[in-house]
């Protein structure tokens, strides 16, 4: 007995060394390909606006810009409408429905990025330029956010895409966490009297907190991430703007709009700074989410 | 009166979920029916069987790339699946230490890689060393796509279960191991199958990876040192294309493509039986 | 499920078969179609199956510097020096011309631009199409005010270089502001992604203009402009156009040439070739052989297809040259026959 448990921990402990040893060797590979693009530029290259392959001038602000703008948006659109699917489902919907829409919606993650960055650039594209963008401009274009025409591609559609394409992965995974919870506990609420929502915020919720967050976080991980499907809807100039409307650039846009076609020893290595700055920025903010947040709502 | 006002925040908020359902379900089903009124019309047992034809050249299919992302994914599947169950195991059974905690952090980050700097990651690591691209390099990288889905989903689906279905097993005099392997996460199981599909899904649809690891094959292909076909490379090179009927085939595989993933599921739910808890 | 999975995993590892011989290539997208074809009747009377994948220019020559791909194809040439350097012999297979396209509601094929005046809406000095810059050279033509959108790529691309170098060497401005590379950093303009991406945009938006391979126009039907050329002429980026600008450009023995404003009355100014690179040493001798015949396949009987497919055929002492060079290969020092 002994021995099948210490040869199970050594597995157990081998399979997270592996995902820690990946994550140290991409960051080592990262840093080591970076190391010409930093030794040239420096720090100017987090806040220079201007990436010139030709006079080979790189610089990544509009791109860091455009990635935290695009996911930001993605993340308020699908996290809020992911939860409610997943309370939908968990909580509300007859048997036979759940077991059916959620195998439809674990399905739509199967659809290739690529299909999405279709979607978005035919049918969401001129809906924000003919119908959405003019109608938010008349309520909100006050606001410096709505203003500038819309011409459909830009920050907004690669934010709606974005969050259309990390909804299966919030949803699937708050549900099965929501599912998990004992129906004893929510049955001692029902007893206590309280209203089913009560039950769901303080029962239901209560307890996935932690599912919850992590469901978050993974749906964050994959929006920032994303490259095929971006690259299509976001127009790709490499600029800074606060208008929704306007186009811009992502990290990853400007990775796969580039490296294939990379020939120059200095430019692969902007492009993976790039993409080391991205791991920087991944860092902090999941850092500080797990730091501050996790154990906020785990504590209260 | 405070009845009366939280009967009403009641289905206020039960109306905004159902609303959010509906919201989202309106755009994925919006998506899903465009692929599948676009890929149905070009659907025929011919895109199952024969190879990719150039432009000019009428019919064809893309059989080859069928069974490449198969086995891509059976390759990433047999590597990514039994690391990510451990990995999670990990941290909810053996964990509470420095390593756990950046097991769980690291993970976060490693899902938020962009896959196309993971595949060049393995290009580095494996193609230029073996000087050639191949299945292999193509499976490992996917693998690592899969792998944080799959340990983050086993672990939040662990954390669930109630200590009490441990202690009552080790009560019983049932070792560690043991408790985990037949209980725990059997116990945990929906959770971490649908863990496996999402990531399964997501693989199947991943094409940047690809590009510097498997590349693709307009030829059949099995060969684990070679290039092979996957419908993901497929579908971004016919899509791009100037040809019309490239491009129809295109919607057409992307069918192909959730429909595997659809049938892929319903063995999954079928084989770990259904969860009855209500 | 268990057994399913070992057989499955048998059949893989026992599938180490001799097959028939696979040569593997990769890079340039814009003769991806043509190369499809290619491949597919070259399988057929050789029974040698040439694997080609689309990756981009860029890529294609970092997989045959690695030695990952039997041959690496780019729509940008690669210099000499870094030819000699990478020891690559490059060779072009085969040629095209890039149409500017356009959308301008109520006006066809036709529209005819100077050299200038595509540098100047490319830089943003031109910004409705009825400005007398464009108007005074299409007196026939009912041109309505409407905004120019400029349509660019925002991925690297060789035709992006091509297109460039034909600005530079137009507009001593663009020359300075700009440059030319597969991939610039534009003064105005919206990015597509690849040919199907700029054609996506001209297509949906009024009042856009951009580049296309012609292929790409052709298949979308897209309406493309008549381009003055050096010789004053305006002409189409139509096949015996772009023959004469290939006719007219001299060649040289390491093959790095831009082909555009060629002199001659016929030529169309925007046109390029489009390469082949393989090792000088081969480490296989029968996948040597192998390439050696493919080229002459191609340069023997590949021109009918091409011109089918909208693309430009070398001109003969072009290929001639091209088989010269092809003899520098070798095999453990020795030539191959």
């Amino acid at each position: 007995m002994r021995i099948g448990d210490r040869i199970f921990k050594i597995l157990a402990v081998f399979s997270s060394l592996i995902i820690v040893g990946l994550v140290i060797g991409l960051f080592i590979e990262l840093l080591v390909t970076s190391i010409p693009s930093i030794k040239k530029f420096g720090i100017k290259f987090i806040i220079d606006t201007v990436w010139d392959p030709v006079a080979e001038k790189f610089g990544a602000l509009p791109a860091i810009y455009g990635t935290l703008v695009t996911s930001l948006i993605s993340l308020l659109i699908s996290f809020p409408i992911s939860i409610g699917i997943a309370i939908f489902l968990s909580e509300l919907s007859p048997p036979f429905f759940r077991r059916t829409l959620s195998f439809i919606i674990e399905l739509l993650g199967a659809v290739p990025s690529l299909i999405y960055g279709m979607w978005g650039l035919f049918t969401l594209s001129p809906l924000i330029q003919l119908k959405v963008g003019p109608f938010l401009q008349n309520i909100l274009g006050f606001l410096p956010f709505f203003q500038g025409y819309p011409t459909g591609v830009g920050y907004l559609n690669a934010g709606v895409v974005l969050s259309i394409m990390i909804i299966p992965t919030i949803s699937s995974l708050s549900r099965e966490v929501f599912m998990a919870v004992p129906m004893d506990q929510r049955e001692a609420g029902y007893a206590l009297g309280m209203t089913k929502w009560e039950v769901i915020r303080k029962v239901v919720l209560g307890n996935a907190k932690s599912g919850i967050f992590a469901a978050g976080i993974l749906g964050l991980g994959r929006a920032l991430g994303e490259a095929v499907a971006v690259t299509m809807v976001i127009g790709n100039f490499y600029n800074i703007s606060v208008s929704l409307f306007s186009p811009g650039v992502t990290i990853t846009s400007v990775i796969i709009n580039e490296f294939v076609e990379a020939v120059g020893g200095l430019k692969i290595s902007a492009l993976i700074e790039l993409a080391l700055i991205l791991f920087i920025i991944t860092f902090f903010v999941m850092g500080f989410a797990r730091y501050y947040i996790l154990r906020r709502i785990e504590n209260k | 009166m405070n009845y009366r006002r939280r009967k009403t925040t009641n289905y206020i908020m039960l109306g905004i979920c159902i609303a959010a359902f509906f919201i989202g379900a309106i755009f994925l089903f919006w998506i899903l029916g465009d692929v599948f009124l676009k890929g149905i019309k070009y659907i025929n047992w011919k895109l199952f069987v024969e190879l990719p034809k150039p432009p000019g050249i009428p019919e064809g299919g893309f059989g080859n790339a069928i069974l490449g992302t198969f086995i891509l994914t059976i390759l990433a599947s047999i590597i990514g699946i039994p690391i990510g169950i451990m990995a999670g195991v990990y941290v909810t059974e053996y964990g509470s230490g420095k390593l756990a905690w950046w097991t769980k952090f690291l993970t976060e980050i490693l899902s938020s890689f962009p896959t196309i700097i993971i595949g060049i990651f393995i290009y580095i690591l494996i193609v230029v060393p073996m000087k050639t691209f191949s299945a292999l390099s193509g499976g490992i990288a996917l693998s690592i796509i899969m792998l944080p889905v799959i340990a983050k989903s086993t672990e939040e689906s662990i954390k669930m279960i109630p200590v009490s279905v441990r202690e009552a097993s080790y009560a019983l005099g049932v070792p560690k191991w043991r408790t985990i392997l037949r209980i725990v996460i059997p116990s945990a199981g929906s959770g971490i199958v649908t863990g496996i599909m999402m990531s399964i899904a997501r693989i199947m649809g991943e094409t940047a990876p690809l590009l510097f690891t498997s590349l693709n094959n307009n030829y059949w292909s099995y060969k684990l040192n070679e290039p092979i076909g996957s419908l993901t490379v497929l579908i971004f090179n016919y899509a791009t294309s100037p040809y019309e009927d490239w491009r129809n085939m295109a919607w057409a595989a992307a069918l192909i493509l959730v429909f595997i993933v659809l049938i892929l599921n319903i063995i999954a739910h079928i084989y770990t039986g259904k969860r009855e808890k209500r | 499920m268990k057994r399913i999975l070992i057989l499955v995993l048998i059949l893989l590892l026992v599938t180490n078969v001799k097959a028939a011989m696979l040569l593997n290539g990769a890079g340039a997208t814009f003769p991806y179609p043509l190369y499809a074809r290619w491949f597919y009747d070259f399988e057929k009377i050789s029974g040698i199956k040439v694997n080609y994948q689309p990756i981009g220019s860029g890529a294609g020559i970092q997989q045959i510097q690695a030695g990952t791909v039997d041959f690496g194809a780019s729509d940008s040439p690669l210099p000499g020096k870094d030819q000699q350097a990478s020891n690559l012999i490059m060779i072009p297979s085969v040629a095209g011309g890039i149409a500017i396209v356009y959308n301008i509601p109520g006006v066809g094929k036709g529209l005819k631009l100077s050299r200038e005046v595509i540098a100047d809406i490319f830089l943003g000095k031109i910004k409705t199409w009825d400005d007398p810059k464009i108007t005074s050279l299409n007196p026939n033509m009912k041109i309505p005010k409407i905004n120019i959108t400029v349509v660019r790529r925002s991925d690297g691309s060789g035709t992006t270089d091509i297109f460039t170098h034909f600005l530079s060497l137009v507009s001593p401005e663009w020359k300075e502001k700009v440059g030319a590379g597969t991939s610039v950093n534009w003064i105005t303009g919206i990015g597509g992604r690849g040919n199907m991406g700029v054609a996506g945009y001209i297509k949906n938006i009024v009042g856009t203009i951009g580049y296309l391979e012609l292929t790409y126009a052709v298949q979308n039907n897209l309406p493309y402009a008549m381009v003055k050329n050096k010789a004053g002429n305006f002409v189409y980026p139509e096949i015996p156009n772009i023959e004469a600008a290939l006719e007219n450009f001299p060649v040289q023995k390491d093959f790095y040439v831009y082909p555009i404003d060629a002199k001659g009355k016929d030529s169309y100014p925007i046109s390029g070739y489009t390469f082949l690179l393989i090792r000088k040493n081969q480490g296989n001798l029968e996948k040597a052989k192998a390439l050696i015949s493919l080229v002459n396949w191609i340069y023997k009987e590949g021109d009918k297809t091409a011109k089918d497919l909208y693309y430009v055929p070398l001109p003969q002492k072009v290929k001639s040259m091209a088989l010269e060079r092809l003899k520098e290969l070798n095999y453990q020092g020795k030539p191959i026959h």
